[in-house]
């Protein structure tokens, strides 16, 4: 078999291998079980007297939201603040200029949910200072929130009925001192013993082998990036992301770099069942999730391994597959693995530039944040597959005529609403945003904007078109990868995409949350003949097809419009 | 509310004493002891700094190796890619005119044994590597040029592939800088030995 493709299996293998076993150990770590780094509880003890928490006081699931969305604010007008006066604070050896109020908006929100979204260069956009005292500090906390409120959800199928679901600040911090900070820690050594620099220095400046003057942009970023992928971030240090030689140097840095994005993903949904004694329900989600990868990736694989066929035209050897926007030392297989897996858990860092993909390749990469729930962002992405799995709770129960129950609790209107809300929410961003713009730069186009919207696509016809579905659908998805080739630092991009940011992270956590809280109220069930299993094969197919369904209904029109129109004038 | 706006505040000052200056002053103690000591690797000849390990640089003359088109001309100050899409005819005319350069330049250069990393951008515009195939087709060329025997050259070629990671994972590859560094000193020891 060649080394390409058993490069992406091995990854693939070693991230299942990590991913498992954490999954258990974050059960214990949020049970408050004995684990092994119980060491670490005097560090945690500190940060909570030093903030005034006390951790035995629960929480229902409207405190913790409260709790959730009050710390969001305020690091949402710390870094707005911070971004704007960027030149005027110390720890900027390059001298780069403060951001524009539309630019902060658009790159602290994105920060903020998740998302990094980057409508700036890290070269010349920002600050050492920024890079970390906003960016990689959202970074971390933005994850940890992830994770925090998927255990207030978790919380509420642990018990037969309550309304206590622990501690927000507890799980937050957990998440940082008993996961984030030492993976981090670890993921940051070994980048920078591959060449990832870890020093305050500024631009260095040499003269090539030609006699060129060049200079080198550089900086403290192994950390940043580090916890940019363990945290499914991506916003990458440097403007060109993973693709970067100092971001990501080698082929181990790359294989490094996609399991540490993919492990708490795929280990959350193994914690769900070990925290709420289910284990073969997570062991189906965990299934589901997998075969929906699996039909995102293997397409996607073929799509470009086989080549630009409009160079297969010309003559030209594509013996490894496309070319265009990657890079040697990673070849298309784990490019494609990469672009897989960043779209499908949210991360957003590239290491190849998805403008250049395949039209085909596009298309799977847009139904990946589309669906944004096969694994998905740490934490929401279970969330977001639990709205799935409501609706398909609902639609079986009225099939089979057994009242719809999940996990001994009744599944009533007030609950099937909300998710069919939520499940409205994602289309209704991103065509309606994808409308606009589309509106915007047809009968709008020499609007005095900073980029005047005629001039905003780098591609023409449905490649352009596509250009603008991408970002939309990218920032709805809080997941931050781009077509790059989009001209998207001016204030409609900005200001549009931050609102889409907006509503699609914070939404999509409270209603799952509420629905998990209303349920976990509500008196239990014992399971009897007559009660609709969730952890058998038949309903997992079911929530499959749920997905499938909706997705597709919502989305084919759209994508027709774009890459698939792509896809076969090029077939001609 | 009020106490959650209290506890937000000082919760997020302590984690940014924790996550913004312990951790990276960590890694960046701990990066001193890396090859570039934390700055990045740098490749040194002759005394001089010539370039980084990591980052491509441009290199257009025909006596030397000529890496990946790059969208930015190398420039490590920024980074990026050409972001054109796969049927944009514009960037068809240029991968057209790629070939066309490269034929030009390597006489008796078949198409077909043009490999596509040659006439793409790369994702950063800084890829410091080419296909071993890439550095094969220019052996001639460049052997010709430097007035150097082609098996000299394709020693050298073949010297610096670098094969798979572990012999089993991912691409081979070949650096062009170290590999036209070698090349400089292997045309110095030639014309030593001719004086």
């Amino acid at each position: 078999m060649n080394t390409e493709l058993l490069g992406v299996i091995a990854t693939y293998l070693l991230t299942l291998v990590i991913a498992i076993p954490l999954g258990r150990y974050l059960a214990k770590v949020f049970a408050g079980e004995k684990v092994w780094t119980d060491f670490l509880k005097p560090l945690e003890a500190g940060i909570f007297k030093l903030s005034g928490i006390n951790t035995k006081e629960e929480m229902n699931w409207k405190q913790a939201m409260k709790a959730l969305l009050t710390i969001n604010l305020v690091w949402l007008i710390y870094g707005f603040f911070v971004l704007i006066y960027q030149d005027k604070l110390p720890l900027n050896p390059d001298g780069n200029p403060g951001m524009s109020p539309d630019l902060s908006f658009n790159t602290i929100i994105s920060f903020v949910v998740n998302c990094n979204l980057q409508h700036y260069s890290g070269e010349s956009g920002v600050t050492y200072l920024t890079q970390h005292f906003v960016l990689m500090f959202l970074q971390f906390v933005s994850t940890a929130t992830g994770i925090a409120a998927s255990v207030i959800f978790f919380k509420a199928f642990r018990d037969r009925t309550t309304e206590r679901l622990g501690n927000f600040w507890e799980f937050f911090v957990k998440s940082i001192t008993r996961l984030l900070l030492p993976l981090s820690l670890l993921v940051g050594l070994i980048l920078a013993f591959n060449g990832t620099p870890t020093s305050y220095e500024g631009k260095d400046q040499y003269i090539s082998v030609q006699g060129d003057t060049v200079n080198v942009s550089r900086g403290p970023a192994a950390g940043f990036i580090a916890i940019k992928h363990l945290g499914t971030n991506g916003g990458g240090w440097f403007g060109a992301n993973s693709t970067h030689p100092l971001e990501n140097p080698n082929y181990l840095t790359g294989v490094v770099e996609l399991v540490s994005q993919c492990i708490i993903p795929f280990a959350l949904v193994i914690t769900f069942g070990y925290f709420i004694r289910r284990r073969k329900l997570s062991w189906m989600i965990f299934g589901v999730m997998t075969i929906g990868m699996l039909l995102l990736l293997i397409p996607m694989l073929q799509s470009e391994l086989g080549g630009n066929p409009a160079l297969a035209k010309m003559g030209i050897s594509q013996q490894t597959g496309a070319m265009e926007g990657k890079e040697v030392r990673f070849g298309p297989a784990i490019s494609a693995y990469w672009s897989t897996m960043t779209t499908i858990i949210s991360t957003g860092s590239v290491n190849n530039m998805h403008d250049s993909t395949m039209p085909m390749s596009g298309t799977w990469q847009l139904l990946g944040m589309m669906i944004n729930s096969f694994f998905g962002g740490c934490g929401v992405g279970l969330l977001n597959y639990f709205v799935y799995l409501i609706i398909a709770v609902f639609i079986s129960g009225l099939m089979v005529g057994r009242t719809p129950e999940f996990l001994g609790h009744k599944v009533e209107a007030r609950e099937v609403k909300i998710a069919a809300l939520i499940a409205l929410l994602s289309p209704f961003l991103i065509l309606a945003g994808t409308a606009v713009a589309s509106y915007v730069f047809t009968t709008h186009g020499e609007a005095a904007w900073a980029v005047q919207p005629k001039s905003w696509l780098n591609n023409p016809g449905f490649h352009g078109f596509s250009e603008m579905l991408y970002e939309i659908t990218s920032s709805n998805a809080n997941n931050g990868s781009g077509f790059e080739g989009l001209a998207d630092n001016n204030v409609f991009w900005n200001v549009s995409t931050g609102i889409v940011l907006m509503f699609g992270r914070f939404l999509p956590i409270i209603g799952p949350i509420a629905i998990a809280g209303l349920l976990g109220a509500k008196k239990y069930i014992p399971e009897s003949a007559g009660t609709l299993k969730t952890d058998t094969l038949t309903f997992s197919l079911m929530t499959l097809a749920v997905i499938i369904v909706l997705n597709a209904l919502s989305y084919f029109p759209a994508l027709t419009l774009g890459p698939l129109a792509e896809y076969f004038t090029m077939l001609k | 509310m009020k106490k959650y706006i209290l506890q937000s505040i000082r919760l997020t000052a302590v984690l940014l004493a924790l996550l913004c200056v312990i951790y990276p002053l960590i890694l960046a103690a701990a990066g001193r002891f890396s090859k570039g000591g934390g700055g990045g690797e740098k490749v040194v000849s002759k005394g001089k700094v010539v370039g980084y390990v990591q980052i491509g640089q441009s290199f257009t003359d025909p006596r030397y190796f000529w890496g990946r088109p790059s969208a930015v001309g190398y420039n490590a100050a920024g980074s990026g890619g050409s972001n054109k899409g796969p049927s944009n005819e514009d960037y068809l005319k240029l991968v057209a005119d790629r070939i066309d350069t490269l034929q030009k330049y390597n006489p008796g250069l078949k198409k077909a044994d043009i490999p596509a990393d040659m006439v793409t951008a790369s994702g950063s515009g800084l890829d410091p590597a080419i296909s071993p195939q890439g550095a094969i087709i220019q052996i001639r060329r460049v052997a010709s040029y430097r007035n150097v025997e082609e098996s000299k050259v394709a020693e050298l070629v073949a010297a610096h592939i670098s094969g798979p990671l572990w012999g089993m994972f991912g691409p081979s590859t070949v650096s062009v800088l170290q590999l036209n560094l070698a090349l400089d000193e292997l045309s110095q020891t030639a014309a030593n030995q001719h004086h």
